[in-house]
């Protein structure tokens, strides 16, 4: 079966991201500097923790944005081939099972029959009854007894394949890290007891915790809604996986769509002093005088309104509303410069009454040369903490604006798009409280992950911060 | 100090026609009225005149930045940016762009008293919580109450504030009964409305401003004046009360005071998930509604209060720090 590949405009973006961050992992190995700051970084549990999180849902977003449409199989005399309407992605083959299965309405976490009673034909007689679910349990023959024995059996599986991937991650870490001393099995112990160069534990303990709460889940999530369906009926589960990747590339392309302008203009600003300086100094102002929220709104409404009239631009909806989402980080980047660029200004007016710069201007080096040699890579570790920062921020903002109406599209499935729902279903009885629960605990765990993850960055590269760093004082002895 | 003020309200006059050109291309230039007049009209067929109706009856018909039929200083008073910025900077709003066409300055006047009754005390009440919370993060620093009040932080920090909200009317309205789950009610009545409200938006913003205010008073302990009034032999408490409360003040001020125009604007989010009438509210309202005419007065009134704002903390600065002078 043919397939045509789909470039949506955030996958170029993500795409570029991944080879960028490729090129800066790369630079950071040439760079002794750079190469301790960030060895230093990583030698703290809970850097190396979190790293493993945002990993692992950085590889969900980059499946996620692989997209293609399948060929239409061909009809007899038929000489073109016909794509299918429907875009879908490499991690939607991983959850094609899933995706298919569509309730009709609400049903719990695992359950086999549907939330609310319907009336069912029954002898002749009509009878109010929880009808089974269509795809929830439907292999199973008598849901009454069947169903703990069949649940229970797939959970100690998926437990099992759990702990045996963790094993060989953990055993494969202990080959890789202390190559040439002592056997295996002491280094297993040297890494479980916490007495490695890095604190491996940590993120192994991190690791298993996830791998075994991902087992269990992916041996029953081809049979059972393991977090339940929506009003719909579409499995809140699914929705939750699909929405990483929309917060991802909030949080990321919006924040790097922060950088160019305020990099250029806080540098000329600084190095330029004088009018250029209180030209950036003005627009900076102006920008900041309005409210984040209504400045975006009014964006926002704006790109609606293109949007609108320009229908005739697109294939799919979706490629509409990926459109969209890419403006949106657009505007957020326009919108949300001000502070880092307020940054770069001060540390380049600092840097430019430093030796190094007369240095330079002495021996006649051209205004640009002095700035992308000198002062730029001077001001990265600024750009580097204010992104890392921005990152969860970001994402928590998606939800708000998504709530306000200026967010990410309804067709999109975004963490904002749960809440928003799940806000109704929390006043339901019964009550409904997964697409809740999911979008909470998928949210928080990227969120705290990348807050972790931005401390330990900006201790390593601000040295002034480390001091805030909580840490319980040793017993005197 | 006159000088000062005089300089600076010069200074803020330039911001606010900064800010007016800024809303006035993002809304008319972008795209042109003949698109919002199409959009706020609805349906697919609508007549072009129809949508000139619709633009002479607003004011949009005019030129939008230069008028050359007329002569003289009307080619650039006669157009649609001269007459919008005039009577925005003179606070005359006008009516909304929607159907129901409300005075927008009427709405503003009534709106804000009750934006301001949820906001005022929740402004107080979180500078307090913050300070009384992190002060005690720096009371027992280098323990384990320092570094689990931190790690409660980050994870406060980490749930977005809808989170706080959907949980809160869950528990204190659904379950516990203790207060309506929305709504509002003028006079004292409204205390059981905004009881919720004021509390989330307080837990809801309490791990990021306590770490940052912890952050704060540790950079202020490390310095010599501090060990000095330890060798005074007070105690503990006196030197963070007294002394490194008083020093930390200035980057206090100029974090809280950020939030000063919210106080007036209202909390967006919290003022209409608790229906609560107020400019937040009608904010939210009319992004739904796609009414740009209160949009971009609302922007235009925030920028007002901003640098009102800012203004004020400058001031409070010097009141704070006798060692500030404005000049």
């Amino acid at each position: 079966m043919g397939f045509k590949f789909v470039i949506l405009w955030t996958d170029l973006a993500l795409w570029a991201l991944f080879a960028a961050l490729a090129a800066y992992v790369w630079h950071v190995s040439r760079q002794p500097q750079l190469r301790s700051t960030w060895t230093k970084a990583l030698h703290d549990g809970a850097m190396l923790a979190s790293a493993a999180v945002l990993s692992i849902f950085m590889l969900i977003s980059a499946l996620d944005s692989v997209h293609f449409r399948g060929a239409l199989a061909l009809t007899e005399g038929q000489s073109v081939t016909y794509y299918d309407t429907r875009t879908t992605s490499l991690f939607d083959l991983l959850l094609a099972k899933p995706l298919l299965m569509r309730e009709s309405t609400y049903s719990a976490p695992l359950a086999t029959r549907a939330l609310l009673k319907e009336a069912v034909e029954r002898d002749g007689v009509s009878v109010r009854e929880l009808p089974r679910l269509v795809f929830g349990g439907a292999h199973l023959e008598d849901p009454e007894r069947d169903w703990l024995a069949d649940v229970l059996q797939r959970v100690v599986l998926g437990l099992a394949g759990g702990a045996l991937l963790t094993a060989a991650a953990a055993l494969a870490l202990c080959a890789w890290d202390g190559r040439g001393q002592g056997t295996l099995l002491e280094r297993v112990r040297l890494v479980m007891t916490g007495r490695t160069n890095y604190p491996w534990r940590v993120p192994l303990l991190t690791l298993a915790a996830i791998a075994l709460l991902a087992g269990p889940v992916a041996a029953l999530m081809n049979h059972y809604h393991v977090l339940g369906t929506d009003r719909t009926g579409n499995d809140v589960l699914v929705q939750a996986l699909k929405s990483v990747r929309t917060a991802f590339v909030i949080g990321t392309l919006s924040t790097l769509a922060t950088v160019p302008l305020a990099l250029v203009l806080g540098v000329l600003a600084g190095y330029f002093k004088g009018w250029v300086d209180e030209a950036v100094q003005y627009l900076y102002t102006v920008l900041t005088s309005v409210p984040n929220v209504l400045l975006i709104a009014a964006c926002v409404l704006m790109v609606q309104v293109f949007l609108d009239t320009h229908a005739e631009l697109f294939d799919t909806g979706l490629e509409r509303a990926d459109l969209k989402m890419f403006l949106l980080c657009v505007i957020l980047g326009l919108t949300g410069w001000a502070t880092l660029c307020r940054l770069v200004r001060a540390e380049t007016l600092k840097l430019r009454d430093l030796e190094f710069m007369q240095a330079a201007e002495a021996f006649g080096v051209p205004h640009l040369r002095t700035m992308a040699r000198h002062i730029v890579p001077n001001v990265m570790h600024l750009v580097l903490i204010t992104t890392v920062l921005n990152f969860s921020d970001l994402i928590l903002y998606e939800a708000v604006l998504t709530y306000v109406g200026v967010g990410v599209d309804p067709s999109l499935n975004s963490f904002g798009g749960m809440i928003n729902l799940a806000r109704n279903e929390m006043s339901r009885d019964p009550l409904v409280w997964w697409s809740f629960v999911a979008a909470f605990g998928f949210m928080l765990t990227l969120v705290l992950a990348a807050n972790l993850f931005a401390d330990g960055v900006r201790d390593a590269f601000d040295p002034r911060a480390r001091a805030f760093r909580p840490r319980v004082a040793p017993r005197a002895l | 100090m006159t000088v000062y003020l005089l300089r600076r309200l010069w200074y803020s006059l330039w911001i606010l026609v900064g800010v007016n050109l800024l809303t006035f291309i993002l809304f008319f230039t972008v795209n042109t009225p003949d698109d919002m007049a199409r959009l706020n009209i609805g349906g697919k067929r609508v007549t072009q005149e129809q949508i000139d109706k619709w633009k002479a009856e607003r004011g949009y018909d005019r030129p939008l930045y230069w008028n050359a039929a007329e002569s003289g200083s009307e080619k650039l008073t006669r157009t649609v940016l001269w007459e919008r910025s005039v009577s925005l900077m003179a606070l005359h709003f006008g009516r909304s762009d929607s159907a129901r066409s409300v005075d927008i300055g009427h709405e503003i006047r009534t709106r804000m008293w009750v934006s301001l009754q949820l906001a005022l005390p929740l402004f107080i009440l979180q500078l307090i919580a913050s300070i009384g919370f992190s002060l005690l993060l720096v009371f027992f620093r280098h323990s384990r109450i320092d570094f689990w009040g931190v790690v409660l932080c980050v994870v406060m920090l980490s749930i977005s504030s809808l989170f706080y909200i959907i949980v809160g009317q869950f528990l204190f309205s659904r379950v516990l009964r203790l207060v309506p789950i929305s709504g509002y009610a003028g006079g004292l009545e409204a205390v059981r409305f905004l009881l919720l409200p004021v509390f989330l938006s307080l837990l809801a913003r309490l791990g990021s401003e306590a770490r940052l205010y912890r952050a704060m008073f540790l950079e202020e302990i490390g310095k010599d004046y501090v060990r000095t009034a330890r060798a005074k032999g007070l105690s503990e408490l006196r030197v963070l009360g007294r002394h490194v409360l008083r020093n930390a003040l200035i980057p206090i001020i100029t974090s809280a005071g950020s939030y000063l125009p919210y106080v007036f604007l209202g909390s967006l989010v919290f003022e209409s998930f608790f229906g609560i009438p107020g400019l937040g509210a009608f904010v939210i309202e009319a992004i739904g509604g796609q009414d740009f005419a209160i949009v971009r007065t609302m922007v235009f009134l925030s920028a007002l209060l901003y640098i009102a704002s800012n203004l004020l903390i400058d001031m409070a600065y010097s009141w704070v720090d006798p060692r500030v002078r404005l000049a």
